[in-house]
């Protein structure tokens, strides 16, 4: 039974040997080491790398598909006069700024709570978590679902409490023209269908955030807290001035990762609306824009284009955050 | 006392509003149509239907699009399991000039959003003639940089006098990473698998761009073109969603300790 395994040991051990003569002083592992990166650097390199050169030469052609004419920067120059452009941006933006203060403050409260009981911690933080490790196409369809506008529950509720019914992801007007009812015009601010995948997103994903938050709650010293606590601080005190600045770290790793993810969302926007466009196109964030100019109008120069100002977009942003959300962190 | 009961109320309020979607999925997933489309809440329902699991089976070819789910997840996995170890040991325990550049070179790659890389990718597996098939699915994602990442952090934790004393044995450094480093960095070889895994099975946008005909399709994309057909009825297609959960799930609770401790945060006590 053995014989297998003790054939296979004696191959790797000569392979070991043809290694060992092969490295010298001066090239020292390399060998060995080349033989170890060589499978995951080629593929990281032709799947990761090379495409990112590879997106701005495509940038620079137009027309369908690869083939076009040479055009420089006219793809650019073309993005930048588009209605369409800016508002997949803008559309970006409210969804970001939608999601993330949002998730972030009830992660961390709930983690907060979760930090404060013993018994059904583990329980609660295993259900908590359970949205993000379902996929996010499978909740949309459970969610399309509930705020369906002729048998949704969403509008059960609403009927419930006496007020008339919405169309949900099928609306294309202003939630805040829908609050004031009609004051704000329709165009204003996010519709009502971006406010849904708002909503879905901070469902879908808030478990991440809480089990981070929980993470670095938990290695918090107790002392800290403890010492406040006697120097007569109250619960908000102690969380405003001891908790928060040594939270710091983990929270500034969950803005920099959560501006990158949101950034670029996409499977939350196509499977909750069908298309991602979502009515009269109010939901098409960037990424979205990208993929209905490759996928629906051929136009790869175009989409390539847009794609490398989404990629300079986030660079930027990053470098922003490290810079002025960096300096405020405390690391002890 | 009271302020604790509050809590625990504040908690169980969250608790429930997380899972109920899921439990309305379950349940509507055995009601009839009527009960699934009524406009009038319904938990449970009257009767319970299992034929509608047959239903869905017939009414698109799901069992393919788990074949291929499941091909690709599985392959996927162990490439990103075996790539890693290799690199991440290399980049730990290997020395050879060029070391720290190449290890930020490849830290780096994560920063590079998926968006830009899809067009030239989706060009390159049209050249290489991979569309339709399972290397465009699988091939591109058999490496990934994060799991690097991981793996290396587990390599480091080991102590050196191991290999001195393996080394002294006589043991080069294939031997000692087959037979002694990876069965030490087990926990970190679940945690990668388990995300390699996750994602392929979860992802939408690769697939969706890359394969076109029905035999090729995977579960998530079966899913949204199941639910943009003629006709479907939403008992069935709640049907569907749940079979398409279920698996990651199992997986979710067969594995949790994994997923919340190793990687999301050192010092998590449960």
């Amino acid at each position: 039974m053995l014989t297998p395994w003790i054939v296979l040991d004696g191959c790797v051990a000569r392979c070991d040997n043809i290694f060992d003569r092969l490295s010298t002083r001066a090239l020292r592992d390399t060998p060995i080491a080349l033989f170890l990166l060589a499978p995951a650097l080629a593929i990281l390199g032709v799947f990761g790398v090379a495409p990112l050169f590879f997106a701005v030469y495509l940038s620079l052609f137009g027309g369908k598909y690869s083939g076009g004419p040479f055009v420089g920067f006219g793809n650019f120059l073309e993005a930048f006069g588009s209605d369409a452009f800016w508002r997949s941006f803008l559309v970006t933006a409210y969804y970001a700024a939608g999601t993330i203060p949002a998730t972030m403050a009830i992660s961390f409260t709930v983690a907060y709570g979760l930090f404060r009981i013993t018994r059904g911690r583990g329980f609660f933080r295993t259900v908590y978590f359970l949205p993000y490790v379902t996929s996010a196409v499978a909740a949309a369809m459970v969610w399309r679902a509930l705020l369906n506008p002729q048998f949704g529950v969403a509008n059960a509720i609403l009927a419930w409490a006496g007020v008339s019914p919405q169309q949900w992801l099928l609306e294309p007007r202003g939630v805040l023209h829908l609050i004031t009812g009609g004051r704000i015009p329709a165009e204003a601010g996010p519709s009502l269908a971006l406010c849904c995948i708002i909503l879905f997103e901070i469902w879908h994903s808030s478990g991440f955030m809480i089990v981070v938050f929980l993470a670095g709650l938990t290695a918090i010293p107790r002392e800290l807290e403890e010492s406040a606590r006697i120097d007569g601080a109250g619960a908000f005190q102690v969380i405003r001035n001891v908790i928060l600045p040594l939270l710091s770290p983990t929270v500034f790793f969950l803005a920099i990762v959560s501006v990158i993810k949101s950034f670029q969302a996409f499977n939350s926007f196509y499977a909750l609306t069908g298309n991602g466009r979502g009515p009269v196109d109010t939901t098409q964030n960037v990424t979205v824009y990208i993929y209905s100019n490759f996928y629906e109008y051929q136009r790869w120069g175009y989409g390539a284009a847009v794609a490398t100002l989404l990629c300079l977009a986030i660079v930027t942003l990053t470098v922003l955050q490290w810079r002025f959300l960096g300096r405020k962190v405390h690391y002890e | 006392m009271i302020r604790r009961l509050i809590l625990y109320v504040f908690l169980l309020a969250g608790a429930l509003f997380t899972t109920l979607p899921f439990v309305w999925m379950a349940t509507t997933a055995f009601k009839s149509l009527t009960e699934a489309v009524s406009p009038t809440l319904v938990w449970w329902p009257a009767q319970w239907q299992w034929y509608n699991f047959v239903e869905t089976f017939q009414a698109a070819p799901f069992g393919r699009y788990f074949f291929n789910s499941f091909l690709v997840g599985f392959v996927v996995t162990t490439g990103v399991v075996l790539t890693s170890l290799g690199a991440a040991y290399a980049f730990a325990r290997l020395d050879f000039p060029g070391r720290a550049l190449l290890f930020g070179i490849v830290l780096a790659t994560m920063m590079i959003p998926f968006e830009v890389t899809l067009i030239p990718n989706y060009v390159l597996i049209r050249n290489l003639g991979w569309y339709n098939t399972y290397a465009a699915l699988i091939v591109p994602w058999c490496a990934s940089a994060f799991s690097i990442f991981l793996m290396r952090q587990a390599f480091m934790g080991l102590p050196s006098d191991y290999f001195d004393a393996a080394k002294v044995d006589g043991c080069g450094h294939l031997r000692f990473l087959i037979r002694i480093a990876a069965p030490l960095v087990k926990p970190a070889m679940v945690t990668v698998g388990l995300f390699a895994f996750l994602g392929s099975y979860n992802s939408l946008l690769w697939p969706l761009i890359v394969t076109s005909e029905d035999t090729m399709r995977v579960v998530q994309v079966g899913l949204t073109v199941f639910s943009g057909a003629e006709g479907v009825r939403l008992h069935l297609l709640m049907c569907a969603s749940t079979i398409v959960i279920l698996p990651t799930v199992a997986l979710y609770f067969a594995a949790q300790r994994y997923f919340l401790e190793s990687s999301l945060g050192s010092g998590i006590k449960g």
